[in-house]
């Protein structure tokens, strides 16, 4: 059986911390990170990358565009 | 499987489009006004319309669109836009053309310019994006304001005795019979932000078809000027907003719904 693993990366200067993909996120993969940018704004990391299925809900809803998702498919 | 091995360019599904420049947006974080901009510009790209593609600026919060949408695009005074996009696609009846106004641009001062390009039908796109208040300038009361919300000039709430009630311009556009198609949708999740972009794809088509006027509203949040953090904002934009200004098709192919 096939399954899909994905994996986000974060432009973490382009990141202004809003938190809205964490509510968007199914598999609660997101987290805001305890360090800061270089605009002082906490950025969005995976905090739980196993979960992650690349369903690109995050990066449509970045106002910033700053979340570039990828996705493969894995056989089991 | 490791994540390097994941995040590889061939297994990229979702990334910045090339339509958006790299200039840091000027929006507040959380801001609606982001992904709408970028929604109609993954239109554009996916479309492939870009060479044939002219925009119209407004002034307000979205005035600085020129820098951060990468096609050829103008800038119009304080709620003129539909009327130079009017010029625009009156010279060039093949180009694609479009305006991105705001609330206190279309609904206040443009209502004029607004209502008298809807009557004419002429075929172009409005993208309207509702926030309820004047953004940019300090959260004043705008057209659309809710009953009893706050904003700096009304600080203990709108009072509809004295300021009127919010002005439901996409409704009344969609009266006028030049208007082929408006919609009314919101950008906060990815599933209403999905729908908003064929929407505005749906827009872009009509434009291709000669059909007439398009308008899209997408009612956004300004969390700044509610005072709120995004997330909050969301929520009350869901509970407060979404009742007065209800999402969905209204105007489709010239019929209302």
């Amino acid at each position: 059986m096939a399954k899909v693993k994905g994996a986000i990366v974060v432009d973490t200067e382009a990141c202004k911390g809003c938190e809205v993909c964490i509510p968007v996120c199914l598999d609660n993969v997101i987290s805001m990170s305890t360090e800061v940018n270089r605009k002082g704004y906490h950025y969005a990391y995976m905090s739980n990358p196993e979960a992650c299925t690349g369903c690109t809900n995050c990066g449509v809803v970045c106002p910033d565009r700053a979340i570039s998702v990828y996705r493969v498919k894995v056989s089991v | 499987m490791e994540l390097i091995d994941i995040i590889r360019p061939e297994n990229q599904v979702f990334c910045k489009t090339k339509l958006m420049t790299d200039i840091p947006l000027s929006y507040c974080p959380g801001c609606g006004h982001g992904t709408a901009h970028n929604i109609v510009m993954e239109v554009i790209d996916e479309m492939g319309i870009v060479e044939d593609t002219i925009g119209v600026a407004p002034v307000g919060c979205s005035v600085l669109a020129y820098d951060f949408m990468n096609i050829d695009i103008t800038q119009a005074a304080h709620g003129r836009a539909p009327a130079v996009a009017t010029a625009i696609s009156r010279i060039w009846p093949e180009k694609y053309v479009f305006t991105y106004q705001g609330d206190g641009d279309l609904a206040a001062i443009g209502t004029g310019e607004t209502i008298h390009a809807c009557n004419r039908g002429e075929n172009i796109v409005i993208v309207f994006v509702n926030n309820g208040i004047y953004g940019m300038t300090g959260g004043q009361m705008a057209p659309t304001t809710l009953p009893n919300m706050p904003s700096s000039t009304s600080p203990y709430g709108r009072d509809t005795t004295t300021m009127g009630f919010p002005l439901k311009m996409t409704e009344l556009v969609a009266n006028l019979p030049g208007v082929y198609f408006v919609s009314r949708q919101s950008v906060h999740t990815h599933k209403h932000a999905r729908k908003a972009k064929k929407a505005i794809e749906k827009a872009f088509e009509n434009t291709r078809l000669k059909k007439g006027l398009s308008f899209v509203e997408i009612v956004s949040n300004c969390n700044s000027g509610w005072k709120m953090t995004p997330i909050e904002s969301n929520i009350w934009m869901e509970e407060n907003m979404f009742p007065y200004f209800p999402l969905g098709d209204i105007k489709v192919d010239g019929i209302l719904k």
